[in-house]
């Protein structure tokens, strides 16, 4: 598992508010559909900018950027994180 | 016409009169009734049992607003209500401020009312800790709502009546209701003349987080409005019907039978501006209203 993913998962278990522990969840499982709500995806948001010192752009402020650990990963590698923060 | 000469026409026919304050008006007693009809053919064509009719009072507790969740969501909107809770010491100085132009605000502080967001939000703490009913419970609730959004379009009014139609039980059935309700409203709107159209719609969730907040309320198709053009500008919403999911269950603490946070619905009419349609659809007098229309508005007026 890449240290972004590991990375991710750390912000995820703290703000997203899963119905189940995430180390049994895939990369690519919904995190809606395993209980992340509106606010705790909104949570996971702004933890991810302040982890990762990025401000996502306008464009990508969508649901469905936030749908799983793959696409949030594939979303910070698109604005050019390519390594978790020291 | 545009919606700003719309608004130049009627403030210059009397039918309302500017308040001083950008979207704050006052009604003449042609706009008035008019919108008082509009709320009794509501009632009239909705049939609520008359136990489940509420109206609430221009503001409500502030610890209510927090439960609802509008605070993070649209704090822009809101309406804080804040007094002098001082004594003669800082009369003296609330004097001296008023005196020399100064910040007389900075000697009120804010106490435990706010204005009405939304027509649905005064319903949820009298529900609050309650098991509903089975199939669920249905009210309807009218009330004056409070928006900041100063315009010069005269439909975004900031002070406003929203008439509601609010279910409380299960998931299907809040759907179900939602879509039933935008039949209902759709009709009855199209009855009085109006060309309305349904369209998606998402709620304007504030700042950068608001646009993750308003995308998956899209993606989940949650909201619908009821478009009319006003004026010749776009049209915009005097209705809409809302899917909460289990929101407002769980931040009040109201159960379904089965123990589960209640799902809920609401149909919301824009009062004000279905008048303000009717009124550019038909024209400034009842006299030259079509017949149909005044007839189910039960509007008598001797020409």
């Amino acid at each position: 598992m890449s240290s972004i993913s590991t990375t991710i998962r750390s912000v995820i278990a703290t703000h997203g508010q899963l119905m189940s522990d995430i180390s049994g969840l895939k990369d690519s499982d919904d995190l809606y559909e395993n209980g992340m709500t509106s606010h705790a995806t909104v949570n996971v948001m702004l933890a991810l900018e302040d982890t990762f010192d990025v401000e996502f752009p306008d464009a990508v402020l969508r649901r469905t950027s936030f749908q799983s650990i793959g696409t949030i990963q594939q979303l910070l590698e698109s604005i050019g994180v390519q390594e978790p923060p020291e | 016409m545009g919606r700003e000469e719309f608004r130049g026409d009627l403030l210059e026919a009397g039918i309302l009169f500017d308040a001083g304050v950008e979207g704050l008006y006052l009604h003449s007693f042609f706009f008035e009734s008019l919108v008082r009809s509009i709320e009794g053919l509501i009632v009239r064509s909705a049939k609520t049992p008359r136990e489940r009719l509420l109206y609430f009072p221009p503001l409500m507790a502030r610890s209510t607003l927090v439960a609802t969740g509008y605070v993070r969501s649209f704090p822009n909107l809101i309406g804080s209500i804040s007094s002098f809770t001082g004594g003669d010491r800082e009369l003296r100085e609330l004097s001296t401020e008023l005196e020399t132009g100064g910040e007389w605000t900075k000697l009120f502080t804010p106490i435990d009312l706010v204005t009405c967001s939304a027509a649905c939000h005064s319903l949820y703490p009298l529900l609050s800790g309650q098991t509903l009913h089975e199939h669920g419970d249905i009210y309807e609730i009218q009330g004056t709502c409070f928006r900041h959004e100063p315009s010069p379009d005269v439909a975004r009014m900031q002070s406003f009546r929203m008439r509601e139609l609010v279910y409380m039980g299960d998931a299907d059935g809040a759907l179900r209701q939602r879509d039933s309700w935008l039949e209902f409203g759709r009709g009855l709107l199209r009855s009085l003349g109006l060309e309305v159209t349904v369209e998606e719609a998402n709620d304007p969730f504030f700042g950068r987080t608001g646009r993750v907040l308003a995308s998956g309320q899209r993606d989940k198709k949650l909201k619908f409005e009821i478009c009319c053009a006003i004026s010749s500008d776009a049209p915009g919403a005097i209705a809409s019907g809302n899917y909460h999911e289990d929101h407002f269950g769980v931040s009040f603490n109201i159960r379904q039978r089965d123990g589960e946070p209640a799902h809920s619905a609401c149909f919301g009419f824009g009062l004000e501006r279905i008048a303000l349609a009717l009124i550019q659809a038909h024209g400034q007098s009842f006299d030259a209203w079509p017949t149909s229309v005044t007839d189910q508005l039960h509007i008598t007026w001797a020409p």
